[in-house]
């Protein structure tokens, strides 16, 4: 058996590749969350919850109308995104122009409320969700054993990211998207339709995170604390990585989702913290994070 | 910058004896009625809950300290508060220690660790600071689950309550009573004081204009710095008392969901008054309390003061009856 550093191989690449995992789902995470910064100013704490509802859409839709995983792979984001529009529309505009710490403590007190209702009515146990029979099974590297879903999970987030990053940097609506963020009044005498751009922008991200809800279903199980513990260590990958930098978040997340599996091997007691010691690391050396603007 | 406070001590009058504290006349009489309803109240309301109400009223007080003078938002004071927690009720159980030298020790923890964290989070104001101060609150909050001394899910229990510097024993519920009554005045007191003192005029000045603060010369850093430690060992005092007065300290008190309790309590009470947080803190455990019974609608109610305290009630409580009265409360 080959041996590195030693611990042996398959393992090592076993514990990068469920590091690879976590970091897909932090990169799709913070990703929204910078893609909402970006466009309205406010960090998005119910991003967990939108998250743990696109795991419950996904749920629903099989238990009861019998869609499978892929109607809900496309269905599941375009609910919660429709539900992201009308928490915009009802809630979250009416603070546009106050202390941005506001939207932080709104969303904050939306993720209590969404994640108290599914607590109150499905229980804190876990639900089984069952992934679809195309990813069954795996291949055998030679070094290791790939699990054809989790390689699917990888590879979707990586095109999920890289289509987010084109169409924001790219493509003209992505250059008008940039435009508001820089001067939202002067892009509206263009006669650009900012506040519908920046709902959409919010239902956009809403619809990431119940993506991320989707593909995680299958690997968690689907409950309703499932992204409330996630979403701050998505902070800490998003404050790593630079705020509202969409390149910075996704390098930052899948760097760290790695870290955090090789750390799983080597002290799997730090595991857990690894990720908000190197920020700390990162903040005494570049305090505007990786791929930050200096403030 | 100085004495520009109603109640200020002016040359050739004989100085109000509330002036001490700098309290204005307002602020007087605001205090006298909570004084009268401490002691009023274990002969109304079961003492147990009153002495909840107090410890999460001084750790909403440290807070405010933060959040309504120095103008920044920590979301994971429940750190500090849970390494108090922790630090004083080991000590008691483990360590044999008195209870008022561990109560002091675990506002010295809060306050160490409030210096650490301190240090790297002030560097970034606004959402950022809020964001790190969460990540750092969850990096204890972790590490609390891992290290042995915290007896993971268990926590530490049966902490025995012991004697106040060997001389008081508190066994009794009401000896307990008058002693963690005894504690939230006194550090009540220190934190009015810090508010009115020129240092909290400069944290003022920083919160309405850092740019202009730095331009006046003063080091801003250090200022807020300072305002952090002090809340954070105010709030490792009130994790302390209130590990002594129940006896456990556990996972609960370091959680994330504590920071957001003690944001909620000061929110809902007034961010920037003195007597808000203690208002916000009984209007919470109240809510609590009472729903206690019902699961999950504690967490649900929560998310909906919260909602509407943003949306609508911005100032709170004490904030919208003073601005009514225009007064300073």
């Amino acid at each position: 058996m080959i041996m590195i550093f030693g611990i042996p191989a398959p393992l090592l690449f076993g514990q990068f590749l469920l590091g690879l995992i976590n970091g897909a789902f932090y990169a799709l995470l913070s990703l929204g969350l910078a893609v909402i910064f970006g466009m309205l100013g406010i960090i998005n704490f119910a991003h967990g919850a939108l998250f743990m509802v696109g795991a419950f859409a996904a749920w629903f839709l099989l238990h009861y109308l019998g869609v499978g995983y892929w109607g809900a792979l496309v269905l599941a984001p375009l609910i919660v995104g429709v539900f992201g529009l009308l928490l915009e529309r009802t809630t979250i505009r009416r603070l546009y122009g106050t202390d941005p710490v506001y939207g932080l403590l709104l969303t904050f007190g939306l993720a209590l409320i969404i994640v108290g209702a599914f607590t109150n009515t499905f229980g804190s146990s876990g639900m089984p969700y069952q992934g679809p029979e195309l990813l069954s099974g795996g291949y055998n590297l030679g070094f290791m054993f790939l699990p054809t879903y989790r390689g699917w999970v990888v590879v979707l987030s990586l095109v999920l990211c890289t289509g987010t990053w084109f169409v924001i940097e790219k493509t003209p609506i992505g250059a008008r998207l940039r435009a508001a963020t820089e001067n939202a009044s002067l892009v509206q005498a263009f006669g650009v339709n900012v506040s519908r751009m920046v709902s959409l922008t919010y239902a956009g991200g809403a619809a990431l995170a119940a993506v991320a809800g989707v593909l995680a279903a299958p690997i968690y199980s689907v409950d309703p604390n499932m992204g409330s513990n996630l979403i701050i260590t998505v902070f800490a990958v998003v404050v790593i990585g630079g705020m509202g930098s969409i390149l910075g978040s996704i390098v930052a997340g899948f760097g760290l989702g790695v870290v955090e599996g090789l750390t799983e091997v080597f002290y799997p007691q730090a595991s857990t913290t690894v990720v908000f010691l190197v920020m700390v690391i990162v903040l005494l050396i570049r305090p505007s994070g990786l791929f930050g603007r200096a403030a | 910058m100085a004495g520009g406070e109603a109640g200020a001590v002016t040359v050739g009058r004989i100085p109000a004896p509330w002036s001490l504290f700098g309290f204005s006349r307002t602020e007087a009489i605001g205090f006298a009625v909570l004084l009268a309803a401490i002691i009023v109240a274990p002969g109304v309301i079961y003492p147990i809950f009153v002495m909840k109400v107090l410890c999460f009223a001084l750790f909403a007080c440290a807070f405010n300290l933060l959040v309504g003078y120095a103008g920044l938002l920590s979301f994971g004071h429940a750190a500090y508060f849970g390494i108090g927690s922790y630090v004083a009720a080991w000590l008691v159980r483990y360590a044999g220690f008195d209870s008022g030298v561990a109560i002091l020790i675990g506002g010295l923890a809060g306050g160490l660790l409030g210096l650490a964290f301190g240090t790297i989070s002030i560097r970034r104001s606004g959402l950022q600071f809020a964001m790190i101060t969460l990540a750092l609150g969850q990096l204890v909050y972790f590490f609390c689950v891992e290290a042995p001394f915290t007896h993971g899910e268990n926590g530490i229990q049966q902490v025995p309550r012991g004697r106040l510097f060997g001389l008081v024993d508190l066994h009794t519920d009401m000896a307990m009573y008058w002693v963690t009554a005894g504690i939230f005045l006194i550090f009540f007191l220190v934190v009015h004081r810090a508010i009115h003192s020129p240092f909290g005029q400069v944290l003022k000045a920083i919160r309405e204009s850092e740019p202009r603060a730095t331009s006046l010369g003063y080091s801003t850093d250090r200022y807020k710095l300072l305002a952090f430690v002090l809340s954070c060992a105010i709030s490792g005092i009130a994790g302390a008392t209130m590990a002594i007065v129940f006896g456990i300290a556990t996972l609960t008190d370091v959680h994330f969901s504590m920071s957001g309790e003690v944001v909620l309590m000061t929110l809902v009470g007034g961010m920037g008054t003195i007597f808000g947080p203690i208002i916000g803190a009984l209007v919470i455990v109240g809510i609590e309390t009472y729903l206690a019974q019902f699961g999950d609608w504690v967490m649900i109610s929560q998310g909906i003061v919260f909602v509407i305290c943003v949306l609508v009630f911005r100032r709170g409580i004490v904030g919208e009856i003073a601005g009514r009265l225009r007064l300073a409360l």
